[in-house]
């Protein structure tokens, strides 16, 4: 388990990546998946782009209208950052799931949304956000949307000789809360299933929107909009409740996973619901004033 | 195939410079461990799952079968063979060799660079946040029984030394 | 203080080179050593067509690359099979590499030998191996069924048959005992494959010195001894010019006393060969297709029992999957029908095994060796009769118990050593009481009745166990006490973090009355002690302990009689302390044990001071009389032999309280209680750090690890992200408490401890979730996505459901 031979660089500034890549090769960031790959001979890149070196690229930007994480920003430096929780909570909820807390400090936000794992918590954050991707290579720069950034399993919008500079994510508005729920066999593991969930309240606190979007159900991260189950028969129940299980059971009648060594599509779909639920519940509870 | 390009690798390893020669392949585990010498880092599975490469980069613990030398070339490493001052156990270390927390010693090492780097960042962690803290290393022998101990033993030790007065 | 060392719990020896990073593990040494890599199958059975080394031949750095073709005489023969037994008709064993026939993927098929590792994969890597594609065998019922054959040779994939049996006091055999009953259950039992996963993987280092012809080894073994006979054998050099050294070795839990593994071949042939220091550290993907697996059977019950739950009649059949070949013989699946038993006297047992081929990975002893599904058939049965008679579970075990007074105990069969199964002591009934106390067994139903009135579902469960522990055929012991006082102590047997460095030394110290401090312990290193078995079936401080505590008293009495000499007194009235001999109750007459050490040793040259007092003209002695008496040796050194008629029997029981969550189906255990009989406790600390490491393999058999093969042979989870080793996260706390029982079999009163927290948490954690949620548990392990599943089929299937009616 060595990886196979590579050329391989080691560019100080953006230019000198942009410059890199324009010749082809890969960008290896924190190196948690690509490595683990390389190990196995998995994967076999011709030439390595080290961004490790960038400093420009080890930012953390937070602003009313969001969190902007550089591609060098490591998962454990935005999980700890009281701003970012503050303005985007959803964050530091989905990267506690994120792994072990080693990992963590190598492992970066940008390379987890790239790398586009259907496992991987970041890109249904992402998704659910309808945040965006930073690209930029020798020819230019361009933003891509959370939308048509997740392409298929393990693939992403990226052209060749594109490295994704930064990724946003949209502020919290109020009155709004999120919630990340899974099931993972193991702590740290990959999920079976995980819910990143967003209940927006109206001035009444009363569900005004639902969403949720899903990690290992389908090839990309599935968002749906449960906002007609989720404000079907809350008459009578205190602000910002619900019965949530309608919309449990609406999204795991939408959810089309498939099986593995791990656990059935029947379980899987199951656990979507479940889990559907209790993380509305919670996104619900942490929309109302004074939770956040 | 020709010989392959190698590099100069440089960084300070428990304080010590230290410099080699290695092709940008070669992991920071392998580096550490055959080029430099130090076999106190070991390696379980170099797929980053068991945390017996686990070494302190810059302070903070990573994995050393999942990182480049050649990325660390300038970096400050501590092994555990850096943990013990002046010939004296480190209070992790020691709390290890009081509570058992070892049996056959290969999953060791990750753990004392992980734990040090805990208690320095939270000298008195919470049960919870013991076990979040050795959440990515595998033990196969203690059952984890006595590496929990240990670690509330090692926060008591650190917390006892912080109050003796410093000569 | 010396004296009492015995029973300490004092801290580890081993531990400050541990914790330093000073241990030197296998791939520790060797730095400038060749690095090997291996092709291996990609297929579980195939026929090899052709073998194209060319495009390998320019990496830089290659050394050697060997084909089967290329191994010369005994190298290139089936490797040994090391266990023979009647039964075992169809015994299979693989080459080193492979030839012609693939079995199993993984299997080793070409060597590559490299200046690194990375290098040596680059070879490996484009060396093209063309193969006739076979189609494989691949499950316990498909080898059974035998629509195809691993071996073309062995029909019905039947490697061993075995049948054993006892008959009730009217002579009748179990079946007919089955009929007789007043109550019958019949069922099935299945539990999958795992395996030891010692964190360090298997290594071989070999070191050929061309000036005397010898070779050195370095093996990541659980027996040096028998590694040193199987290398020398292989590659015809003597005994004598062969030495294997066991370094630190980072887990073994079994898989390691297999030997020689291919490698234990190949490595020193090459070493020999180029004349070069050559290294093979095994990586954890190799690990997980060509070590070995165990666990996997599928067991059939028949069950006659009366009203009070008493076993009239018991008959068990069970399939056992060995793999691909039987180089260990059928251990296991003997000790799975033998160990059954447990604490438990059925009037009438008849077991019957059938050992099969698959082309999958090899089957030998991990932790437990066979007795994890003998408990897991036998305590399941137990809870089918609670169940189907409304008897508290505790009640029908305590019903079915050896008494206290009926031992030893013959229970009529023959043990995985070929003696017969006679249990020496124990008191089943007293642990039964000790574990329901240390669980909360009594109370219980009022902890579930306030769990549910909070919507949490609770359940408990409790599993028994005997253990043969510490099987022969014997271990030695030397040990010898040097001028300066220090005393070396050496056994034969391994060390793979069991402590023996300090635990040999506390019964060196208490033996010889010398400070601990004084005391160093070697094993696993040939150069120092040749003759050993091995280290497994928890028998390394039963035989090695008892076996230097007889060497200890031989060295005290030489002492003894020399001290009594310089003292002018009668060796029975001296003893010793602190390392001096003394008179009993008078320390002014003494002489330290470094001084009788010079005594007994008589010089013609003197090397320091201490040796002055032993030349030819400082000692006194009768002119008349040689220097070393008739019948003695110089030095003051004792070796000696433990060999036991056979196993002492351990014993224990388990419990756990679980919690299922009701939606989600995941599984967790509240608190996990162990009652452990292991005999006297040498030192209490280590015996509990076997225990809980035992436990954590256990709770990671019953809900995490298991080996997925898909119809093709191919090991769907080989890696750390699949095969489910726990972390800190999800191993519950362990309670534990002690009985001792000593065992009259052995001087020092001993049983083994390594391998019992294992055993019996399987049948533990299915009982506690069967509990909880009221549906019968039968195949483990059980992921949550299982238990989903068991409550559906359930839900359709009233016949799932526990008849159990609760209070
Ligand atoms: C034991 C273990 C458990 C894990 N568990 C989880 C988990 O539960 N959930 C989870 O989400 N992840 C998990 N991970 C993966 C981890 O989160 C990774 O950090 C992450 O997936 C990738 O980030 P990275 O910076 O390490 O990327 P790298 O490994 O460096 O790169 C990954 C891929 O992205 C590309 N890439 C990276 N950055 C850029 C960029 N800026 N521009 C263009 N391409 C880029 C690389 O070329 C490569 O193809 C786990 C990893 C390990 C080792
Ligand atoms: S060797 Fe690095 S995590 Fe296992
Ligand atoms: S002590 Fe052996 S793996 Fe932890």
């Amino acid at each position: 388990m060595k990886p196979p031979p590579f050329d391989y660089e080691a560019p100080r500034t953006l230019g000198e990546t942009l410059d890199a890549l324009a010749g082809g090769g890969k960008v290896l960031a924190g190196g948690q998946s690509l490595i683990p790959l390389l190990n196995m001979r998995l994967a076999a890149p011709d030439r390595l782009v080290d961004v490790n070196g960038v400093a420009e690229l080890d930012t953390l930007e937070v602003t009313a209208a969001g969190v902007r994480v550089g591609a060098l920003a490591r998962h454990a430096r935005v999980e700890r950052s009281g701003e970012a929780a503050a303005v985007q909570p959803l964050l530091r909820q989905a990267l506690r799931h994120v792994a072990h807390p080693v990992i963590r400090n190598r492992g970066t936000v940008v390379g987890s949304l790239v790398h586009a794992d259907p496992a991987a918590e970041l890109p249904a954050v992402l998704a659910l956000l309808g945040g965006t991707v930073e690209a930029a290579s020798s020819g230019g720069r361009r933003t891509i949307e959370a939308a048509g950034f997740f392409t298929g399993p393990l693939e992403c919008a990226l052209a060749p000789g594109e490295l994704a500079v930064s990724a946003f994510f949209p502020a919290l508005p109020p009155q709004t809360g999120t919630a990340f729920a899974e099931v993972a066999r193991r702590h740290g593991d990959y999920a079976l299933v995980g819910v990143a969930a967003l209940v927006a309240l109206d001035d009444d606190l009363r569900v005004r929107a639902a969403r949720a979007a899903y990690l290992s159900v389908a090839d990309t991260p599935l968002v749906l909009d449960l906002t007609e189950p989720a404000t079907r028969g809350q008459a009578g129940r205190p602000p910002g409740a619900a019965d949530w299980s309608l919309a449990g059971a609406d999204a795991a009648g939408r959810v089309r996973p498939d099986g593995d060594i791990h656990a059935g599509a029947d379980y899987r779909r199951h656990l979507a619901g479940v889990l559907t639920e209790r993380a509305l519940a919670e996104a619900a509870r942490n929309a109302l004033p004074g939770e956040r | 195939m020709n010989g392959e390009r190698t590099h100069r690798i440089a960084m300070t390893v428990n304080g010590t410079y230290r410099e080699a020669a290695a092709p940008a392949r070669r992991l920071l585990s392998d580096f550490l461990r055959h080029d430099l010498g130090l076999t106190g880092t070991h390696v379980g599975c170099e797929h980053g799952v068991c945390g017996c490469c686990t070494v302190l980069l810059d302070g903070e613990p990573v994995r050393s079968c999942l990182m480049l030398a050649v990325t660390a070339d300038g970096h400050e490493i501590t092994t555990v063979e850096g943990l013990a001052t002046g010939g004296e156990l480190s209070p992790v270390q020691r709390a290890f060799q009081e509570c058992h927390g070892l049996q056959c010693g290969f999953c060791t090492p990750g753990f004392l660079c992980t734990v040090t780097a805990l208690l320095r960042d939270n000298p008195r962690p919470t049960e919870e946040e013991v076990l979040e803290g050795i959440s990515g290393n595998l033990c196969r022998c203690t059952g984890y029984q006595n590496i929990v101990k240990s670690v509330h033993r090692a926060a008591d030790l650190i917390a006892e030394a912080g109050r003796e007065p410093t000569l | 203080m010396s004296t009492s060392m015995f029973g300490e719990p004092i801290a580890r020896r081993e531990d400050p080179r541990l914790l330093t990073g000073q241990g030197r593990y296998l791939d520790d040494l060797g730095r400038d050593a060749l690095a090997v890599a291996f092709v291996r199958s990609p297929h579980a059975h195939a026929r090899i067509t052709g073998i194209d080394v060319d495009a390998a031949l320019d990496v830089d750095g290659l050394v050697a690359v060997y084909t089967w073709e290329d191994l010369p005489g005994p190298v290139g023969e089936p490797l040994p099979l090391l266990i023979p037994h009647p039964a075992l008709t169809h015994g299979r064993t693989g080459y080193p590499l492979a030839r012609d026939i693939v079995r199993y993927a993984g299997e080793p098929v070409v060597m590559v030998v490299a200046r690194d590792r990375y290098l040596a994969e680059d070879a490996a890597e484009r060396i093209r191996v063309e193969y006739e594609v076979l189609p494989p065998v691949v499950g316990i019922e498909n080898a059974a069924a035998a629509g195809r054959l691993v071996h073309d040779d062995v029909p019905g994939n039947v490697g061993a048959h075995l049948v054993q049996q006892t008959r009730d006091a009217a002579g009748r055999d179990a079946p007919a005992a089955v009929e007789a009953a007043p109550h019958r259950l019949e069922f099935r039992l299945d539990i999958e494959r795992s395996a030891a996963m010692p964190l360090e993987g298997r290594g071989v280092y070999a070191r050929w010195d061309a000036d005397d012809g010898s070779l050195r080894v370095y093996s990541s073994t659980q027996t040096s001894t028998s590694v040193r006979m199987a290398v020398a054998a292989r590659l015809g050099l003597p005994k004598t010019k062969v030495e294997v050294i066991a370094p630190d070795v980072g887990g073994g839990f079994g898989v390691k006393i297999v030997h020689p593994w291919p490698e234990e071949v190949l490595v020193p042939w090459a070493a020999r060969l180029l004349g070069r220091e050559v290294k093979w550290t095994e990586d954890r993907r190799e690990h997980f297709v060509s070590a070995a697996h165990e666990r996997g059977q599928v067991q059939f019950v028949r069950v006659g029992f009366d009203d009070d739950g008493r076993i009239r009649g018991l008959d068990v059949r069970i399939l056992h999957d060995h793999g691909a070949y039987t180089p260990y013989g059928i251990i296991v699946p003997i000790i799975t029908s033998t160990q059954l038993l447990g604490p438990y006297k059925p009037d009438a047992y008849r077991v019957e095994f059938t050992s099969l081929y698959t082309n999958t990975v090899i089957v030998t002893p991990y932790r437990g060796a066979g007795r994890p599904q003998g408990v897991f058939c036998m305590e399941r049965t137990m809870d089918r009769i609670a169940a189907h008679l409304g008897l508290d579970r505790a009640d029908v075990r305590a019903a079915n118990f050896i008494a206290p007074g009926e031992f030893p105990y013959d229970q009529g069969l023959t043990f995985q050593d070929g003696r017969p199964l006679i249990y020496d002591s124990g008191d089943y009934p007293r642990m039964l009481d000790m574990i329901k106390e240390l669980v909360g067994w009594d109370g219980f139903e009022r902890e579930r009745a306030a769990a549910a009135r909070r919507g949490r579902r609770i359940g408990i469960g409790l599993g028994c166990y005997v253990e043969g522990t510490g099987v022969g055929p014997y271990e030695g012991g030397h040990v010898e006490v040097d001028s300066g006082g220090r005393v070396h102590v050496s056994t034969g047997l391994t060390s793979q973090g069991q402590g023996h460095e300090t635990v040999f030394a506390q019964i060196a110290a208490a033996e010889l009355g010398v400070p601990i401090e004084d005391v160093t312990v070697t094993t696993g290193d040939t150069r120092r002690f040749g003759y050993a078995v091995g280290t497994f079936a928890s028998r390394a401080a039963v035989l090695s302990g008892n076996a230097i505590a007889l060497a200890c008293r031989r060295l005290r009495d030489k002492a003894l009689r020399i001290a009594g000499e310089a003292l002018e007194a009668d060796p029975r009235d001296l003893e010793i302390t602190d390392g001096t001999v003394h008179v009993r109750g008078d320390t002014t007459a003494c002489i330290p044990l470094r001084t009788v050490a010079v005594l007994a040793n008589p010089l013609r040259y003197a090397f320091d001071d201490e040796a002055q007092r032993a030349t030819q003209f400082a000692t006194g002695g009768s002119p008349d009389e040689p220097p070393v008496a008739e019948g003695q040796e110089p030095g003051l050194e004792g070796r000696d032999y433990y060999s036991p008629v056979r196993s002492t029997f351990a014993a224990g029981m388990h419990a756990a309280v679980v919690e299922t969550d009701p939606d989600t189906a995941e599984i967790r255990i509240l608190r996990y209680a162990v009652v452990h009989d292991c005999g006297r406790l040498i030192n209490p600390r280590i015996v509990e750090g076997q225990i809980h490491g035992g436990v954590a393999q256990g709770v990671a058999g019953a809900l995490y690890e298991r080996m997925v093969y898909d119809e093709a042979g191919q090991l769907l989870n080989a890696s750390f992200m699949d095969f489910l080793m726990p972390y800190a996260t999800e191993i519950p706390h362990v309670a534990t408490d002690h009985l001792q029982t000593p065992s009259p079999l052995n001087p020092l009163g001993i049983k083994g401890a390594g391998e019992a927290g294992v055993i019996p948490v399987s049948a533990v954690i299915a009982a506690a979730v069967e509990d909880a949620e009221g549906i019968r548990v039968d195949a483990m392990p059980l992921s949550p996505d299982g238990l989903f599943r068991l409550r559906r089929r359930a839900a359709a299937d009233p016949g799932l459901r526990l008849p159990r009616v609760r209070v």
